[in-house]
């Protein structure tokens, strides 16, 4: 199932194709007994077509231990699978992610800013965002004012 | 009260004294300072710590935190405030009653600190007006009893506009 597999720091690392993912996570669930999601977020690379990596992490709590799936996605439809029919946490957690890295997920129907707040345009943690951008809910006090 | 005890003495040396309404205000104001702390970090640890017992800026009339702004005349900030967060800190700050005073406790509410970012607000003084920065990450409860002595000398030594021609 998977294109490429990996160890880092002592945990399976799966690379798989976007369009895969539900069919290995439900396997991971079902068959292999990772019945804990622990997040999912992304990783963003300016250079690199595909740009992001969406990087989920699951746990079991009979063998204690972890896998990391990935996939990559490109900027232009940043889009995978809602995980919300197989745990119910996600939807909090894509919520987030989608806040960050703009990440879509397909069939979660809440993606409303958690972290953030309604109307901050852009995702602060793609590459870039610029990093001194502020984009304020109060307006500034005249700096005149402040002295 | 028993009879014959309608008429008045005079009880001790001072029945009066003289003294500027600035200064008898001012004496009375700085030692009655009702904080609301509006904490939102770390520095929280720093103000629990120099307000309780060790510290206990109750020394410096300034103790008892009032948790509604509408009886409070001191507002602390105390720790990181984003901009999620700036309309509720502008919405406290408004519901004081004057006089009140702001003290920015800690570097995140002074400037942001090292949080230079999405998410911070990079000073409370960009939305609300401040008397009174004490920097440290966090500052030292010496430097809080410190700031705290500063504004009440700030506050001894201004005017209070409590009496003017319409009273």
């Amino acid at each position: 199932m998977a294109e490429e597999a990996t160890v880092a720091h002592g945990t399976l690392v799966l690379l798989i194709e976007p369009a895969r993912l539900l069919e290995v996570v439900r396997t991971l669930k079902d068959t292999l007994g990772f019945d804990m999601f622990l997040d999912v977020t992304a990783v963003d690379w300016p250079e690199r077509n595909p740009r992001f990596d969406v990087v989920w992490h699951f746990y079991s709590t009979r063998q204690h231990v972890r896998v990391r799936i990935k996939a990559r996605v490109p900027e232009r439809d940043p889009t995978v699978d809602s995980l919300i029919g197989l745990y119910g946490s996600a939807r909090y957690m894509e919520r987030e992610c989608h806040d960050m890295y703009g990440i879509v997920f397909r069939g979660n129907d809440d993606l409303r800013p958690i972290l953030l707040y309604e109307g901050f345009e852009g995702h602060p943690l793609r590459k870039d965002y610029p990093k001194q951008k502020e984009q304020p809910l109060v307006p500034y006090r005249a700096s005149e004012a402040r002295k | 009260m028993t009879a014959g005890s309608s008429e008045r003495r005079p009880s001790a040396a001072f029945e009066y004294l003289t003294t500027r309404k600035d200064e008898f205000v001012g004496w009375a104001r700085k030692f009655s300072l009702f904080p609301y702390p509006f904490v939102t970090a770390c520095c929280a640890m720093e103000f629990m710590s120099v307000s309780s017992t060790l510290y206990d800026t109750d020394r410096f009339g300034a103790a008892l935190p009032r948790f509604t702004p509408r009886q409070s005349d001191l507002l602390m900030v105390v720790g990181t405030v984003t901009h999620k967060q700036a309309p509720i800190l502008l919405k406290v700050y408004e519901q004081m009653c004057e006089p009140k005073w702001v003290i920015a406790f800690g570097v995140c509410a002074t400037s942001g600190g090292f949080y230079q970012n999405y998410a911070a607000l990079p000073g409370i003084d960009k939305i609300i007006p401040v008397d009174l920065y004490i920097p440290g990450c966090p500052p030292r409860p010496e430097m809080v009893i410190d700031g705290i002595m500063k504004l009440q000398d700030r506050i001894a030594g201004d005017r209070h506009a409590i009496i003017n021609e319409k009273f």
